[in-house]
C-alpha cells in the first residue's frame, strides 16, 4: 500500500477561502489516490476533493496543512498540493 | 408584402413593443414548465432535485465562461465546484429517501452550510453565504420550474413569454426580445423601454430556427430572418443613427421648462435598487413610482420586512430629499405572485388585484407598510395605493398605517406617518374623485384606458380601442383640476407620460407632473421644452 503524509505552511492572505479551495480541491481531484487534509498531524482529516468539507475548516492564514494520501499516485498528488500551497495558489506548475 | 419578401431574407411582422434595432443571432428559450411541487414518488423527488442540480450546474459553468472578468468568473466557479460536490447535496437525497419533497430537502440540505458561514467570524468566509444563497435559490428556482436559461449578450432572445425577474436578470446590451404572448403594455414591454431593449410581440416564435441570424426592428414590429448584407448594412446603419439620437437626447437634462417658460417636474418610474445605479438624482425630480410587486415576484419565500425597509431606505437615501413614490404591492392582474394571488381567476383585470388583494392578505400589506412607515424617516417617502375604487379602501389603508405606526412606536422603532396618496386608474375614483381625502393623485394611465375603453390592452385586435382618447384625456382634466382647487399633487406615472408626442396633449390637461421610464427622460423633456412655442 502506497502510504504517505506531508504538510506546508499556507500564508495566502485570505486563508484556505473560495478561490484557494476551488483550485486545491480541483487539483485533489486529478489523482487517484484518496486525499485527506487536516489543520493538525493527527487529524481531523476531511475528503480532500470535497471543496464543502475543504471550505468547512475554516483554515485562515498562517495556518499549516496537513496531507495524507494513499493510492498508486499518493506520492505525486502530495508534491503537486504542496507546491500549491506552497506557492500562494498560483496557476501554472 | 413587397418583392423583398421573395429573397433569402424572410420577413415576420409582429407588434412593436419597444423601439430600437438589434442585429444578432436567434436564440429560442424552451417554454417554462410551470408547479413541480404535488405529491410525487421519493424516485421522481430525487430525480427532480438530480435535474435541478444539472441545470443549476450547466447554467452556472455557462455564466462563468461568460462572465469576461475574472472576479464574476472566480465567483462563479466557486458556486460551480459547491454543486459538483456530492456532499452538500447528500443530505437532501437523503431526506428524499425518507419521503421529503425535493425543494424542501435541498432546503434542508443547505440552509446548515449557509449558517455556519453566516456565523463565521472571517469576513471572506462570511461572504460566501450569500453565494450559497444564490446557489441555494438557483436550484429551487429550477425545482419550481422555472427553467432558467442563460442568455449570452448580443442575442435576439425568441421565446413564448418571460416572466419580468428573467428580464431582470438578463444582460440585454445589443440584444433584442420576441415574445409570442404579452403587449405593447406588458410589464416587460415596459421594462424593455425604460431599458432601451428593442422588443416586438405576436410572432408565432416556433417558426423561428434557434441560432439563425436576424434583424430585430422595435419600431416598426418586424423581425428579419436571414438578412442578406442590404439589409444588414441599412439595419446597422439605422441603429448607429438611433444610438446617437438617444445620446443627444439624453443630453437633455436639468428642469424641464415649456418655451413658455413653466416648469414641470419630471420625476422617474423604477423597479428596484439596480436602476438607480446609472441616474444622477440631480438629474430628477424624484422617483414617481416604484413598483414594489418585483420585490415579490420570482421567489420562493415573500419579502420580509426587514428587506423591503432596507431596499426603500436606500431608495429614499439616493434620492437626497427629493420624494419617492412607492406604490404597495399592485399584484394581481397581469402580475400574478406565488401564493398570493389567484391562479385562474376569471378576469384578473377585474378581479381581486392592487389594493383588493392586500385588503385580503393583511400580514402581507402590514409587513409592508411597516417597512414603509420605518423607511420614511429617512427623507421624502410617500406611500402611493394602486387600484383605489372607493373612498373606503383608502380610508383602511391609512387606518392600518396608522396602526402600524402606533405598533412600531411601541416596540420603539423609529418610523414617521408618510403621506398617503392613490393611483387613479379605476374609472369610478376618476369620476368622484372630489370624495377621496388622499395626500396627492397620480394617474395610471395604462389602466385607466383600458378600463374606460373596455378594451384589453393585451388584445391585438382592439390596439386602436385602447389607446388614449378623448374620454381619457376627459378624466384626466378632471382629476387635475380637483386637486389643483384643494392643493394636492397630480401626477401621471403610466406609459402615456412617457410618449412624446402625448406630451403637449397631457400639457393642455394642465398637468405639470411626469413620471417616466427613465430612458424617456431626454425625450419627454425635449418635448416638453417644444410645447408652446408655436402656439405661444
Amino acid at each position: 500500500m502506497n502510504k504517505h503524509q506531508a504538510s506546508v505552511l499556507m500564508r495566502h492572505e485570505v486563508g484556505l477561502h473560495a478561490r484557494p479551495s476551488v483550485k486545491l480541491t480541483k487539483l485533489a481531484k486529478a489523482f487517484e489516490s484518496r486525499i485527506d487534509l487536516g489543520l493538525s498531524p493527527d487529524g481531523p482529516w476531511i475528503d480532500a476533493k470535497s471543496i464543502v468539507k475543504v471550505m468547512a475548516t475554516r483554515a485562515p492564514k498562517d495556518s499549516t496543512i496537513y496531507f495524507r494520501a494513499e493510492g498508486s499516485d499518493a506520492q505525486a498528488a502530495l508534491e503537486a498540493l504542496v507546491t500549491l500551497v506552497d506557492g500562494d495558489f498560483q496557476d501554472g506548475r | 408584402m413587397d418583392d423583398r419578401a421573395q429573397r433569402a431574407a424572410h420577413r415576420v411582422e409582429g407588434r412593436p413593443a419597444a423601439p430600437g434595432i438589434a442585429l444578432g443571432p436567434l436564440v429560442r428559450l424552451a417554454a417554462v414548465r410551470h408547479d413541480a411541487r404535488q405529491h410525487r414518488p421519493p424516485e421522481e423527488e430525487r430525480q427532480a432535485l438530480a435535474d435541478a442540480l444539472a441545470a443549476s450546474q450547466e447554467a452556472l459553468g455557462l455564466l462563468a465562461r461568460g462572465a469576461g472578468d475574472a472576479d464574476a468568473e472566480a465567483i462563479l466557479s466557486f458556486q460551480v465546484a459547491m454543486l459538483e460536490d456530492d456532499n452538500l447535496a447528500a443530505p437532501a437525497f437523503a431526506l428524499i429517501g425518507g419521503g421529503e419533497v425535493a425543494h424542501r430537502a435541498w432546503r434542508a440540505a443547505i440552509d446548515p452550510e449557509i449558517a455556519s458561514y453566516d456565523e463565521a467570524s472571517d469576513p471572506y468566509f462570511r461572504a460566501r453565504a450569500s453565494d450559497l444563497r444564490d446557489l441555494r435559490d438557483r436550484v429551487l428556482r429550477h425545482l419550481a420550474g422555472e427553467a432558467e436559461q442563460i442568455v449570452p449578450s448580443g442575442v435576439i432572445v425568441a421565446a413564448d413569454d418571460m416572466p419580468p425577474s428573467m428580464f431582470l436578470a438578463t444582460d440585454w446590451r445589443g440584444g433584442g426580445l420576441v415574445l409570442r404572448r404579452g403587449s405593447p403594455s406588458s410589464h416587460v414591454a415596459i421594462l424593455a423601454r425604460s431599458r432601451g431593449v428593442p422588443m416586438v410581440v405576436g410572432v408565432d416564435v416556433d417558426l423561428l430556427r434557434d441560432g439563425a441570424d436576424a434583424v430585430l426592428d422595435g419600431d416598426a414590429g418586424l423581425l428579419i430572418v436571414e438578412p442578406d448584407s442590404d439589409i444588414r448594412a441599412t439595419y446597422g446603419r439605422r441603429r448607429a443613427e438611433q444610438s446617437e439620437l438617444r445620446r443627444t437626447a439624453a443630453a437633455f437634462t436639468g428642469p424641464a421648462r415649456t418655451a413658455s417658460g413653466e416648469s414641470v417636474r419630471v420625476m422617474i418610474n423604477v423597479t428596484g435598487l439596480a436602476e438607480l445605479g446609472d441616474i444622477d438624482p440631480a438629474e430628477v425630480d424624484g422617483i414617481g413610482l416604484m413598483r414594489t410587486e418585483f420585490l415579490f415576484q420570482g421567489r420562493e419565500k415573500l419579502p420580509t420586512e426587514e428587506e423591503q425597509y432596507q431596499i426603500y431606505r436606500r431608495m429614499v437615501e439616493w434620492a437626497a430629499g427629493r420624494p419617492v413614490t412607492i406604490r404597495t404591492l399592485d399584484a394581481g392582474g397581469d402580475k400574478p405572485i406565488a401564493g398570493l394571488t389567484q391562479p385562474g381567476d376569471i378576469n384578473p383585470f377585474l378581479g381581486v388585484r392592487g389594493v383588493r388583494l392586500s385588503l385580503r392578505h393583511l400580514e402581507v400589506f402590514r409587513a409592508q407598510l411597516r417597512a414603509l412607515a420605518r423607511a420614511a424617516v429617512a427623507g421624502n417617502l410617500k406611500v402611493m395605493i394602486p387600484m383605489v375604487t372607493v373612498p373606503d379602501e383608502l380610508e383602511r389603508c391609512r387606518a392600518l398605517l396608522e396602526e402600524v405606526l402606533e405598533e412600531l412606536r411601541r416596540e420603539g422603532q423609529p418610523a414617521q406617518m408618510p403621506s398617503l396618496g392613490m393611483m387613479v386608474e379605476v374609472p369610478a375614483a376618476a369620476l368622484t374623485i372630489e370624495d377621496f381625502k388622499a395626500d396627492f393623485f397620480s394617474i395610471g394611465s395604462n389602466d385607466l384606458i383600458q378600463y374606460v375603453a373596455a378594451a384589453s390592452r393585451d388584445e391585438p385586435q382592439l390596439a386602436d380601442l385602447a389607446r388614449p382618447s378623448r374620454a381619457v384625456f376627459g378624466l384626466i382634466r378632471h382629476v387635475v383640476d380637483h386637486a389643483e382647487r384643494v392643493g394636492r399633487e397630480t401626477s401621471l406615472c403610466g406609459d402615456l407620460a412617457g410618449d412624446p408626442a402625448q406630451v403637449a396633449a397631457l400639457l393642455d390637461q394642465g398637468l405639470r407632473c411626469f413620471s417616466v421610464a427613465p430612458g424617456a427622460l431626454g425625450p419627454v423633456r425635449a418635448a416638453i421644452a417644444r410645447y408652446g412655442s408655436a402656439s405661444a
